[in-house]
This record gives structure tokens, C-alpha cells and sequence, in this order.
């Protein structure tokens, strides 16, 4: 009897640490014999611990599971068996590309990272020149995902052109932005897929060194993809002579300290230094002089992670789906207050709506959506008046708004929208790296300002417009850039709350 | 429980075993703070002189990030999301409960020593929100009886 149980960290939060344990005990007890798999989840986090056990038709599986649960297990009926993993309508309604082996696999079995068509991308890629590897991503239309969406392709032929006597890959694994858990979850179920990425972006652009940064909140992930890159050298995909080709690259994590500015790729860069996370100004562009004053490559988890699809399947593969410059799939993440959260990879453009209503099922407390945040502390709230706004990087900015990292987080009617962008002011304020004025200072002037309309002066409201128009324009990064966001979206959808009404009333 | 005052020659040794990495000064923060749970002051210098830095900009990196403790936490350690995310499904009200019940501010420690609770700003739970984290261990769709049974047991 072969039996799956995550050991996602979502997973092992909701309890199936405990569930794998009380399999393993009432097994013995049975005296039945059970193969236990610790997989990555499959991203159904409401029905999480999900368990799956193998029957001749499929991979049943049993959700959400308690050490309670387990007993029935091995009787003939479960109250909470929903049915073939694969034909749940959750799982046949996504287009899996860059997810596709994550919650299948064991994370740390490369035999069966190969065979579910891992490593076929770094074979092919390995017979290329580093411009056909660099063309292959451009012609795939993959853009960042961490948030700015800059084309993969242009950044690495700009570090692939560089004359240096070393070059780097940078992973930005600092997932800071709450309502986001992709590269969390990839990492955790699916590391190869993440290093055969890089591998690819080294020997494509001809660096030998690559740095994946991942946050210390991660633990886990830390602790898989260390795993995943000692395994990767001891049999010769990662070092000296990748697959047998004579061509190295080698990698390693490095682990944050809890700073979200981290993020910001400059930033990310001094602290892999050893420096303090201050951001730097650009140019010099990462591309040319990144780590170390070295040509780097900066690129979010799942921009790399998809990389191995890529060359897979075909470039042209990738790019047919999608939506207008917005191709291939984003892995949407749906989170907060909502029924069904979890992780949902689709081709770009569907509707906001869908994603909140159809697919999140709503919120989880069952009163009506008041706002969902999309993109993470810097990205703005849109309300149910927005609903169909497809889900692409230029739809959105149309509305105001950014997709940021694919994090939407839903809020139902009791949420106060006053306080959420005082704590988007707050948040900007306590993680400012302090390199420029607006950010720094412009921050805890917000807090003020913000606390000002609370006490009802609305003669603040202008003052507080001013202030975000100025931390927009004159930040050097995103996190004073974008901070305006939230706070001027909340404003503008919600002014009743900020005491504006009364004052156009007067 | 580990000792919280280490040799010159200890540190020395944590600080040696990281030397051969590109920009070594984050492992070797996290690598005496994982040892001691804290970075004492008297690493430091041993530190600014292996890395012909000064000490002040050692202690300039080591106060930009919020992981390095400049003091050793308590015997447990809770942390509890306050993102986005976990505010919209009651993290506000859980903290607070939390914070008041032990009767510490954000960052503080009980005078008996034994918790500590630090805010988190995401542990990834964002779809099963609220989250907390109590000495390492993750807890999904957390609640103040939760947290509070996760310490006895811990204790």
C-alpha cells in the first residue's frame, strides 16, 4: 500500500506530520505493509493534510485529514475520500507547467524528477549555444514573476553579452509579500525543477556560481534545497562537469535575516555581500555589475523554475498560452480571508472575479468580499466593482493596480481599510532601508497623517495624497514606490472610511 | 540547554568555518547566533578583524536585520504573522490576546524568562491564516488556545 502525506510546510501546519505519523502506527498495528511518501501539496490548502493512497484506477485522495481519520483509511469506505486526486475539479481545471510535478513527486527523488520529464530541458539546453539558449526564452515570452515583469530573455542576453571574468545567477527566494507562497511551495516540492532551472540560466549566460537567497522565515525550504543540492552534485548535475558535459555550474543557499526590503534585487545583492540590505541605485544595472561588481542575473523562483518547461516542451509551447504580452501561466495564490485557498496555476487571464468567487469559493467567514489585496504589501486593493478585470500585467495596471508576485488576499466587509493602509505606512516605516528620503521619512509621516484622518481630520486627506505622490515619484525602489498603493486604493475605494464624504458633503 | 557565554575561541572556530564562502558575514552571524542563540558583543571585533572590516560596520549589518539578537531570547520563542494576509482572518485580535495574556509588548520576554514573542511579517501560511510559529514549529488557522496549549507542552 503506497500512501502520500505533504510535508509542505502549509501541510505539516494544518497537522500532517501528526497524520503520517498515526499512518505509520495503525499500519503496524494492522500489520499492513505501507510505503509513505512525503510529497510536496498539491495546493489545495483548504483540504490540506491531504492524503493519497494508490489504488489500481489512481491516486485517491483523503482531505482534510486528522490522526482520527486515519483508522478508516484502511477500511473499505472514508467520509472523506473526494475522489481521484487528478479528476478533482481544482486539478483538472489548471494548466500545470511550471507546478507540474509539485505534490506529485517525492521532493527529494531525483530518479522521479526524471521520470515526470525532469532534466529532459537541461539535456536540451546543454547542446545549445548560449544565444539559442538566451533566444529560447525570449521567444517563450516568460517575464519576471516576482513583480516587475521585465522580459527573462533581454536580462540574460544583457548578462550573456557582459565581458567578465565572472558571472553570477541570482535566485530572489526573499518571498516577503504576504498572500504569497509559490516559491515556498516549490521549493518545498519540487526543488530539481528550481536547479535545473539555474543550471540552464548558468550555462545560457556563462556564469559558473549561483545563489539562491531564500528567506529565514523558510526553514523548510531551506533545509529541502540544501538537500536537493548536495544530491544534484553527488551524481553530477550540478559541479564541475554538468551532466558530463564539461560545462560547471554549482549553487548555494544563502539564507536572509528577516529583512523584507531583501526583496528588492539591489538590496538582495549587498546582503548576499555581507552588507547591510541598503538598495543601491540604478544604474548600474544587476545585469552588469550585480554581485560582487560581477554581470548577474536576478531572477524570482519561479521565473528560473520554469525555465526547465520551457525547454522541455518548446519555447513555442510555452508562449501559446496566455493572454496579449502576458504568456504562459501564472501560479495564482489565493489567500486571507477565502473558502478555497491555495495555489492555482492557469494561463493568464482570467478574471478577478473568477479567481475570488469561482475559484476561491468566496471568503472563508462567509460574509461578503470587500477588497482583495493582489501583489503583497505594495500592491493595491481592488474591490468587487473591478471583478472583471483579467488577470494580466498591463490589465491590471489599466485599473491602478499591479500583479505583483500572484498573491491575492481576500477581505470580507469587516475589514477596516483606515487601518490597512496605516499598517501598509507602518510596514513601509519599521522596513524602510533608510537609503532615500521619501521612504524613510515620507513612511512614518504617513503613519501620522494616516492617524490624523483616523481622529477626524479630514483635512489630512490632501496631505496624505501629497505625500504618496511624492513617495511614488521620488523613491528609489519599490517598497516607497509602490507603498502608495495600497493606501491611495483604499482611499479611493473606501473614502467614506478615511471621513471623506463628510467633507465633499460640507 | 545550550551555554550562552562563548570563548574568543569558539566564535574563532564558527567564524574559521565559514571564511572559504563569497561575502561570509551573514553565515557567520547566523552561524553564532544558531550556537548561542544570540551575538554576543564580544564577537564583534573577532569578527571586524577576520574580515578586516571595522566594528562598526559589523555592527551596522548585525542591527540593519531583525533575526540577530543582541541578547538571548526566552526559553520559548512565539512568533505570530502580522501580514496582510493573517490580519484579514483575526491575526490583530490574536496577537493582542496573546501579548496581553503573557502581559508583554512585541519583542518582549516574560520576567521568568520563558517566552518570547516576536512578530513575523509571512511564514507563506497566507491560505491557512492566521499563522504562528512556537519554537520552530509551524501552526496553521492558529487561535490563542492553540498557541497557549503548544507552549505547555513545549514547557
Amino acid at each position: 500500500m503506497k500512501i502520500w502525506v505533504p510535508m509542505d510546510s502549509a501541510a505539516k501546519a494544518l497537522g500532517s506530520d501528526e497524520v503520517a505519523e498515526a499512518i505509520r502506527i495503525e499500519a503496524e498495528k494492522r500489520g499492513v505493509e505501507v510505503e509513505l511518501v512525503r510529497n510536496g501539496t498539491r495546493g489545495m490548502i483548504w483540504l490540506e493534510p491531504l492524503v493519497e493512497v494508490e489504488t489500481p484506477e489512481g491516486r485517491m485522495a483523503f482531505g482534510p485529514m486528522s490522526p482520527a481519520d486515519v483508522p478508516a483509511l484502511f477500511e473499505e469506505t472514508h467520509p472523506k475520500a473526494l475522489g481521484l486526486t487528478e479528476e478533482l475539479d481544482w486539478m483538472k481545471r489548471q494548466t500545470r507547467l511550471t507546478f507540474a510535478r509539485c505534490g506529485v513527486t517525492d521532493p527529494l527523488s531525483l530518479a522521479e524528477y526524471e521520470a515526470n520529464g525532469g532534466l529532459a530541458g537541461l539535456r536540451r539546453a546543454l547542446d545549445m549555444s548560449g544565444e539559442q539558449i538566451v533566444d529560447e526564452v525570449k521567444l517563450s515570452g516568460l517575464r519576471g514573476r516576482g513583480g516587475a515583469g521585465f522580459p527573462t530573455g533581454i536580462k540574460w542576453d544583457t548578462v550573456r553579452m557582459a565581458h567578465a571574468d565572472r558571472k553570477y545567477i541570482v535566485c530572489n527566494a526573499d518571498e516577503g509579500d504576504s498572500g504569497t507562497f509559490a516559491d515556498r511551495m516549490i521549493i518545498e516540492g519540487d526543488p530539481f525543477c528550481l536547479i535545473e532551472g539555474m543550471a540552464i540560466a548558468g550555462i545560457g549566460c556563462g556564469a559558473v556560481q549561483g545563489y539562491v537567497y531564500l528567506r529565514s522565515e523558510y526553514p523548510d525550504a531551506i533545509a529541502v534545497l540544501t538537500r536537493a543540492i548536495e544530491i544534484a552534485r553527488e551524481v553530477g548535475v550540478l559541479g564541475d562537469s554538468v551532466l558530463g558535459s564539461g560545462k560547471t555550474f554549482d549553487m548555494e543557499v544563502r539564507t536572509g535575516a528577516g529583512a523584507y526590503v531583501c526583496g528588492e534585487e539591489t538590496s538582495l545583492l549587498n546582503s548576499l555581500e555581507g552588507k547591510r540590505g541598503v538598495v543601491r541605485a540604478k544604474p548600474p544595472l544587476p545585469a552588469l555589475e550585480g554581485a560582487f561588481g560581477k554581470p548577474t542575473v536576478v531572477n524570482n523562483v519561479i521565473s528560473l523554475a520554469t525555465v526547465p518547461v520551457i525547454f522541455e516542451k518548446g519555447a513555442e509551447h510555452y508562449a501559446h498560452f496566455g493572454l496579449g504580452r502576458s504568456k504562459g501561466t501564472i501560479p495564482l495564490q489565493i489567500a486571507g480571508n477565502v473558502r478555497h485557498g491555495g495555489l492555482f496555476e492557469t494561463a493568464f487571464g482570467m478574471s478577478l472575479g473568477q479567481i475570488v468567487e469561482d475559484l476561491g469559493g468566496g471568503t472563508a467567514s462567509g460574509r461578503a468580499v470587500k477588497a482583495v489585496q493582489v501583489g503583497g504589501p505594495l500592491g493595491a486593493y481592488l474591490s468587487p466593482d473591478q471583478f472583471d478585470t483579467p488577470f494580466g500585467y498591463e490589465e491590471f495596471d489599466g485599473q491602478g493596480a499591479l500583479i505583483g508576485h500572484a498573491g491575492l488576499v481576500v477581505f470580507d466587509d469587516t475589514a477596516d481599510m483606515l487601518g490597512m493602509a496605516r499598517f501598509a505606512m507602518e510596514f513601509c516605516a519599521v522596513e524602510s532601508c533608510g537609503k532615500c528620503t521619501p521612504c524613510r521619512i515620507g513612511a512614518v509621516r504617513g503613519v501620522e497623517t494616516l492617524d490624523r484622518i483616523a481622529a477626524g481630520d479630514a483635512a489630512a486627506i490632501p496631505l496624505l495624497t501629497d505625500l504618496c505622490e511624492t513617495m511614488k515619484d521620488g523613491s528609489l525602489c519599490a517598497l516607497g514606490g509602490f507603498t502608495p498603493y495600497p493606501v491611495m486604493s483604499a482611499l479611493r475605494l473606501f473614502p467614506e472610511e478615511f471621513g471623506a464624504v463628510k467633507e465633499a458633503a460640507e | 540547554m545550550r551555554h550562552s557565554n562563548p570563548t574568543p575561541d569558539e566564535i574563532r572556530a564558527l567564524i574559521d568555518a565559514e571564511l572559504h564562502r563569497e561575502g561570509p558575514l551573514l553565515p557567520i552571524l547566523h552561524a553564532i547566533q544558531h550556537a548561542y542563540d544570540h551575538v554576543p558583543e564580544m564577537a564583534l571585533p573577532l569578527i571586524a578583524e577576520a574580515l578586516n572590516l571595522t566594528r562598526a560596520e559589523v555592527h551596522g549589518v548585525m542591527s540593519f536585520y531583525h533575526d540577530f539578537r543582541k541578547a538571548p531570547a526566552g526559553r520559548h520563542v512565539v512568533k505570530i504573522c502580522r501580514a496582510e494576509a493573517c490580519q484579514s482572518m483575526g491575526a490583530n485580535a490574536l496577537s493582542q490576546a496573546v501579548l496581553d495574556k503573557l502581559g508583554l509588548d512585541w519583542g518582549g520576554t516574560t520576567a521568568d524568562g520563558s517566552v518570547t514573542v516576536e512578530p513575523v511579517y509571512c511564514l507563506g501560511l497566507c491560505a491557512c491564516a492566521p499563522a504562528a510559529m512556537v519554537d520552530g514549529k509551524l501552526i496553521g488557522r492558529a487561535d490563542a488556545a492553540r498557541l497557549a496549549a503548544e507552549l505547555e507542552g513545549a514547557a
